[in-house]
């Protein structure tokens, strides 16, 4: 993945400083909790639900089986509709050819539909060094982009922004871009909206080049799905002369039908509608309508490593609905922006070190970053069992080693020995016993401290269990 | 001597997945026991769950009589202010005979009549049939056939109006939907009018498409 947070702090130093944030703990809480709602009466709504989400998982898996196969195969529908198929390895080679196509049309402007692929790779960064202006059209991401903030969720890169953040950052910012906000213009959402529609309006009217991601691509027909809600991706999709879709090599699915399990799990999942608004499909191009030029940019950029890994493989799976954000107890608190990527939450934990690897300080604290509670891969359409994923990237973290795992080690290797030795255990719990009234209610030094500095340690029974047991039972 | 081609990054790719699935387990076929409709087959049904879905997310949908089809066109939009009507390729002249409105037709062929988005922009809206309607997500699906034009058409003008043949167009699932339509043509599925929930995740409707749907269920 690109260096877009660089320098991020660790999970641990980034969640703490956001927890102090109460305005945005009160937006995230506000959020999720509306979203968590509906998105289980949506979803109650279709009785075969369990059956739906095993089916888009095996259907998610058998194509990852045979993922060179299907994009071969997609290569050859893309093409032979009109499009233009590339390849790119990683972020830099994506922005590379991306940059290309662009100045190969002579624009030195484009609209962009939301795309978690072009947020990873970095593209916006990388137009604007290559003197091209990129517009994200997104609400969110218009938001994001104007306020030069970060994304902070999958759906809704603005979640952490209430209403009256939103009205402050359009009045203040739209005017550098384009047309200004309408004069007094109130945090109302429906006159937010109006103000994105009037602002952005004439950057699609006169757009030669649009840049989208995909929700799915089918291999079987070479077709293409945008899933989107105000018509800014159709705006994207329709309007320009040149349309690039960067997409990663992941988003495939293989038949045409293979839609009826995603349509229906995907909207549901994600914004708790039965139906988004808006879904674009196209294959290749068409003579009479929308762009002359189409080009498919297949991304690798840390996909073909997380598919050797045989646990971890499954966060391949996702369809990028961001419903375990939502649920997540610790994304509610610590918000996205602590997980330092593109992807937060419990997927983002699972996908960014893996795409990224584990060696910087943030991708090696984000397997910590859960509670391990589950709720993500309930509601999870494609049925990521994230918890799973998370031990296993833990494991690995610990087996790099670093200074609180070297520890831990040692600490468990003592318990090992402890746990083999029955007569060293009972003896050592027949003091602790028999001392419970010495022991203090906080632990002393600087790190078992700070542990018990909003915790009480567990009181110490009057007798071991075992002695209880036998004086008792036997 | 000339040195070997580096491989491309389509090979490599390639290359990677393979190497990456070399002990991969063989994955069954996947299995479909989901249901191919959440309804009972009855039109009746189909038709007032798909009336219900689309009035849900905030389209206005109508039940006209065939033969008082261009009178209601026609009220509708003077009870709209429209002015101004984008006319796709292949519209029944029947179904805006009773309309007091310009008329801008748009081939969309080059040799024809093809409207710009400027010119898209200043229109006031837009009439259209479709290729079918999902009954249980409450969505009309376009896919560029007669009477329906390219995509911008639907998309810049403000009010879309939508006429659904319940004869022959409404299916009641997603599932139901697929097989009837032609991947190879580009496809606008509309289930409501344009709407965003990036506010607070709390769903607005109006954003860049059109901002008011009508739909008009054609009843024989």
């Amino acid at each position: 993945m690109s260096g877009t947070f660089v320098g991020m702090p660790a999970f641990p130093k980034a969640a703490h400083e956001a927890v102090g944030n109460t305005t945005l703990r009160a937006n995230l809480r506000h959020a999720t909790h509306t979203i968590r709602d509906k998105r289980a009466k949506a979803v109650a709504e279709l009785d075969d639900w369990a059956l739906l989400r095993e089916a888009g998982k095996q259907i998610k898996d058998h194509t990852l089986r045979h993922l060179d196969t299907y994009l071969v195969q997609l290569e050859e529908t893309v093409t032979a509709a009109g499009g233009t198929v590339h390849w790119a390895t990683d972020a830099d080679e994506a922005n590379r050819i991306v940059t290309h196509l662009v100045k190969e049309t002579g624009e030195c402007e484009v609209v962009k539909v939301k795309s978690m692929a072009t947020q990873e790779i970095g593209l916006n960064e990388a137009l604007e060094e290559a003197g091209i202006a990129a517009y994200e059209t997104d609400l969110a991401e218009l938001i994001v982009q104007l306020g030069h903030d970060r994304p902070s969720h999958i759906l809704v890169p603005a979640i952490h922004r209430n209403r009256g953040e939103i009205r402050d950052i359009f009045t203040k910012e739209m005017g550098e871009w384009g047309r200004p906000a309408p004069e007094g213009l109130t945090d109302t959402p429906a006159e937010l909206a109006e103000a994105a529609r009037l602002h952005l309006r004439e950057k699609f009217l006169r757009a030669k080049v649009g840049i989208s991601g995909a929700n799915f691509m089918v291999a079987e027909t070479g077709t293409l799905v945008v899933v989107e809600s105000e018509g800014n991706g159709r705006m994207c999709l329709t309007l320009p002369e040149t349309l690039i879709s960067v997409v990663g090599i992941e988003k495939i699915v293989p038949t045409w039908r293979d839609l009826e399990i995603f349509l229906q799990t995907l909207p549901r999942s994600s914004t708790a509608e039965r139906m988004n608004p808006y879904t674009s499909m196209w294959t290749g191009t068409t003579d009479t309508d929308g762009p002359r030029a189409f080009h498919l940019v297949l991304i690798d950029n840390g996909r073909t490593d997380t598919l050797a890994d045989e646990v971890g493989r499954q966060a391949l799976r996702c369809i990028r609905c961001s419903a375990c954000l939502n649920v997540c107890p610790v994304y509610e608190r610590a918000g996205g922006h602590a997980y330092g990527s593109v992807y937060p939450g419990p997927i983002g934990a699972i996908l960014s070190p893996q795409l990224r690897g584990t060696t910087s300080e943030i991708d090696a604290s984000l397997p910590y970053a859960s509670s391990l509670c589950g709720a993500c891969y309930e509601v999870c359409p494609v049925a990521i069992d994230i918890p799973e994923v998370l031990v296993h990237l833990r494991e690995k973290v610990a087996d790099q080693g670093g200074p609180g795992h070297r520890l831990e080690r040692a600490a468990i290797k003592a318990a090992g020995w402890i746990l083999d030795h029955p007569g060293a255990l009972a003896a050592g719990e027949r003091v602790a016993s028999r001392t419970r009234k010495l022991h203090p209610k906080k632990l002393p030094g600087p790190g078992a401290g700070q542990w018990t500095n909003s915790r009480d340690l567990p009181q110490m029974p009057a007798e071991p269990f075992r002695d209880w047991w036998k004086k008792n039972r036997t | 001597m000339s040195s070997p081609t580096p491989p491309s990054s389509r090979e490599r790719i390639l290359a990677r997945v393979r190497e990456a699935l070399t002990d991969a387990p063989e994955t069954p076929e996947p299995t479909r026991d989901y249901l191919p409709t959440h309804t009972i087959d009855d039109a009746a049904t189909v038709l007032d769950l798909l009336h219900e879905n689309l009035a849900d997310y905030r389209a206005f949908v109508h039940r006209v009589a065939d033969d008082e089809l261009p009178s209601f066109i026609g009220t509708l939009l003077a009870e709209n202010g429209v002015r101004t009507v984008a006319v796709p390729p292949g519209l029944s002249a029947r179904w805006l005979a009773a309309s007091e409105v310009e008329q801008l037709l748009d081939e969309g062929a080059p040799g024809g009549a093809v409207l710009t988005p400027y010119d898209l922009d200043a229109i006031d809206a837009v009439v259209t049939s479709c290729a079918l309607a999902i009954a249980e997500t409450g969505t009309i699906v376009l896919d560029g056939g007669p009477g329906q034009g390219r995509r911008a058409l639907t998309l810049v003008p403000d009010l879309h109006i939508c006429v659904v043949r319940t004869r022959d167009q409404v299916v009641a699932s997603v599932p139901q939907s697929l097989p009837r339509l032609d991947p190879g043509r580009p496809l606008t599925w509309i289930s409501g009018p344009s709407a965003t929930s990036d506010i607070e995740l709390d769903r607005v409707e109006g954003v860049h498409g059109p901002r008011t749907l009508h739909v008009v269920l054609l009843c024989p």
